[in-house]
């Protein structure tokens, strides 16, 4: 007999940290961008994703609005906006 | 094979027999021949594992831990200072439900410090989920350890085992010993086959947080793995006795002459030895004397020492620890055995004997059977010297 | 290797230094954690964000248990295809788990040893640690009307003390710098015997700035001299990221609560100042200019 003590990754789905942002939340204008990858790198969820340039976007179930990528990312291609229950339209 | 062996080295034999990977200690009288010699075996090709020489007892423990949990059989040893150093690992190993054996050379508590036999350090680690097994000879220390991996590295146990032997005393004696061969012990004890492992095949996280949801059902489960282990010990005995021709009864308890006796001691580790001459001696001289020797401390056969005591008059427990403030820790467990039940012995008294190493005689025996009378003796020390006690210091 | 879903604070640089470090050693990777933020947000059952083999056991034993691992791993004959991470926050590594790491280092085993130096005791309350810099203002070493500094100590030189024990490789990164994080990382595991890296990580809560701006003090530390990046190689200062024009360290020390203390005392913000100078002129961290 055990009881709870080991976690498989698989198995393990995460709290959905999306439902942390209140205010604010980052959109991906995928205008401008380069492809450089700084807002991967520099996400700390690690939920921003994409292949091509103008294709990264966050991961909204995960991010928790905290501003990097806009901070970071060198042509300005993505803004904070107030965040809205309908959530991210183009 | 019989060999005349020092303690710690029959130890080492056995271990090496069991082909542990990893060993990690750290030195501290009267461990310290039992890494030794492991190491010189090492040295020698003679066991092919990691020798880690770590920088102290909480790391000896640490990396024991990591090993383990990647999937391989490890070993330590240590004892009393050392012991309570890796007390919050050892918590962790018996937490996290990894199995291991470790030899604890029984050696008093500083302060003030002492180098000598009691058994304060194991017995007061009662509570850190370890299986405790207490020897009374070096034969029966050696057969402890492959034991002990057997029992620790069953699937419905994995829980850490103690093998507790008097150091010095058992440690540094001499005795002739009958090591098994390889294949014998091959034959008892499989290759470790762990239930779950650090392998980046199968990755997997251990040590998680439990918050107050998680963490209670993982103590209930030690609980109760204790008592599947007072019935699994007794079967893995009666494999040992078949296989090895050693008999060590249940692997519990060990009852000798209680069965129409008067009087009987109760008692865990080498000072059997000499209880069980003084009882031999008394017997040739009509005396109903006999002893109850307690092998298996953690868990506790409550039910054993029920039915090899219950008709038995008075009853003497020995304790080479102490509780201060309470009752001595083998004899509330002894009490507890007949706590509502409906017969018991008419009188249990407790006397603590042998700390720091004072010398536990068979006159010191004698001592405690003239003791064992109608009047019930709560807590009394043998062989104290009053003249030794100061009231008080300063002006 | 990280998955999202963790419950570290918004912006918390430690959480994205873990996802850099792991992404960059791969999944033949076993991490042995000590207890911390990172331990406690990324492992709290039933949820785990580790996708490789993991540990976690006490407060200050990664090092000694990932020598277990490292030592099983060799008996197995696995070590030259898994990598062992040992990883901890700066109290983990420079106070109560100094013992464990200074044996790993001694004993050479193949491990590498991440510190997220966030300068204080994070996950407890941010009360003070051995690499809390100079006049911080912690909970354990507050500014008071006796005290106007703070924390009176300076900063214990870490990665000069993994240098002093005769380790191949040391190195200094930041989360402003995350590509120069993964590379050392990956140069550090191609290296055979203890590593040390340590990587600061600025953490909103504790350092009292705004999520959004972990990225722009990290590399302010960096850019005022405050934080060299360095590499030590076999005993030798290899490698430093020169600074082309050094920031007065008041620019970093302005966008952090905790230094709020100070920016009316220019006597205190001198000797900060100095001890960036003696960084720089140290590491020589000035780009050299031509005559």
């Amino acid at each position: 007999m055990f009881g709870p003590l080991i976690v498989k990754p698989s198995k393990s789905k995460g709290d959905k940290t999306g439902s942390w942002r209140i205010k604010l939340r980052p959109r991906y204008l995928q205008k401008d961008c380069i492809a450089c990858k700084m807002c991967v790198l520099i996400c700390p969820e690690g939920c921003v994703q994409g292949k091509e340039k103008n294709t990264y976007i966050a991961d909204y179930n995960y991010c928790k609005g905290c501003g990097l990528c806009v901070q970071v990312c060198p042509k300005s291609d993505i803004v904070m906006i107030e965040e809205s229950p309908e959530g991210d339209k183009k | 094979m019989k060999e005349f062996l020092e303690g710690s080295r029959a130890v080492a034999e056995i271990v090496r027999l069991c082909k542990p990977g990893v060993i990690s200690a750290y030195p501290i009288t009267p461990q310290t021949h039992i890494v030794e010699e492991l190491a010189s075996m090492v040295a020698n090709g003679e066991l092919k594992s990691q020798f880690v020489n770590v920088e102290s007892e909480h790391s000896a423990a640490s990396a024991v831990l990591g090993a383990v949990a990647t999937g391989v059989r490890a070993f330590t040893a240590t004892s009393s200072q050392g012991l309570f150093y890796m007390a919050e690992v050892l918590f962790n190993i018996s937490g996290m439900r990894l199995p291991l054996v470790m030899t604890c050379a029984n050696r008093a508590i500083s302060a003030p410090i002492n180098i000598w036999n009691d058994q304060q350090d194991s017995v007061s680690l009662r509570d850190s989920g370890w299986i405790q097994l207490y020897a009374e000879n070096i034969q029966e220390a050696a057969d402890l350890h492959l034991v002990g991996y057997r029992l620790s590295e069953d699937k419905s146990i994995m829980l850490p085992v103690m093998v507790c032997m008097d150091g010095f005393i058992l440690t540094h004696g001499m005795e002739a010993v009958d090591i098994p061969s390889q294949e014998e012990v091959d034959k008892f004890l499989p290759p470790y086959k762990p239930l779950y492992k650090l392998d980046t095949a199968e990755p997997l996280s251990m040590g998680l947080l439990a918050d107050p949801d998680y963490y209670l059902e993982t103590r209930f489960a030690i609980q109760e793995t204790f008592k599947g282990a007072l019935k699994l010990i007794p079967e893995i005995n009666e494999e040992f006795k078949s296989r090895f021709g050693r008999d060590y009864k249940d692997g519990l308890v060990e009852e000798y002459f209680t069965r129409d006796a008067e009087k009987v001691i109760v008692a865990m580790g080498s000072v059997c030895g000499t209880i069980k001459e003084v009882v031999d001696a008394l017997r040739a001289k009509g005396k109903k004397v006999g002893l109850l020797k307690i092998i298996s401390y953690r868990p506790f056969s409550y039910a054993k020492v029920y039915d090899a005591l219950k008709d038995v008059p008075k009853v003497a427990v020995l304790d080479k620890a102490i509780s201060p403030g309470a009752y001595a820790p083998l004899a509330i467990e002894v009490k507890a055995a007949f706590s509502g039940r409906k017969k018991s012995p008419k009188v249990i008294s407790s006397f603590i004997a042998g700390l720091g190493g004072r010398d536990i005689t068979p006159e010191s025996i004698k001592e405690i059977f003239a003791k064992l009378t109608q009047k019930e003796v709560n807590l009394e020390f043998i062989d104290l010297k009053p003249e030794l006690l100061k009231e008080e210091y300063g002006e | 290797m990280f998955k999202a879903g963790h419950t570290a604070c918004a912006g918390c640089a430690q959480s994205m230094a873990a996802r850099l470090v792991i992404e960059a050693a791969g999944s033949n990777t076993i991490v042995a954690n000590n207890t911390g933020c990172l331990e406690v947000f990324s492992t709290r059952y039933p949820e785990s964000a580790w996708n490789v083999p993991w540990i976690h056991s006490l407060f200050e034993n990664c090092a000694a248990v990932a020598s277990g691992i490292e030592a099983a791993l060799i008996y197995l004959g696995k070590k030259d295809t898994t990598n062992v991470i040992a990883q901890a926050g700066d109290g983990g590594t420079a106070d109560i788990g100094l013992q464990a790491i200074s044996g790993m280092f001694e004993r050479g085993h193949d491990i590498l040893y991440v510190c997220y130096d966030n300068e204080a005791y994070m996950n407890t309350g941010v009360q003070r640690s051995g690499l809390t810099p100079f006049y911080t203002n912690t909970t354990t070493s507050p500014v008071g009307s006796m005290f106007l500094g703070g924390n009176i100590r300076p900063k214990k030189p870490m990665p000069e003390i993994a240098n002093a024990h005769g380790i191949p490789y040391v190195a200094t990164a930041s989360a402003g710098f995350p590509q120069d994080v993964q590379r050392k990382v990956k140069k550090a595991i191609s290296i055979k015997g203890p590593k040390y890296m340590q990587i600061h990580v600025p953490c909103p809560l504790g350092w009292r700035h705004e999520s959004e701006l972990t990225y722009q003090v990290a590399r302010l530390a960096v850019e005022t001299g405050l934080y060299p990046l360095i590499e030590y190689e076999n005993g030798k200062l290899a490698a430093v990221r020169k600074i082309a024009q050094p920031k007065p360290v008041e620019e970093y020390l302005k966008v952090q609560g905790r230094f709020k203390h100070l920016l009316n005392n220019a006597e205190l913000i001198k000797q900060i100042q100095e001890i960036a100078y003696n960084n720089i002129e140290k590491y020589s961290l000035k780009v050299a200019s031509s005559e």
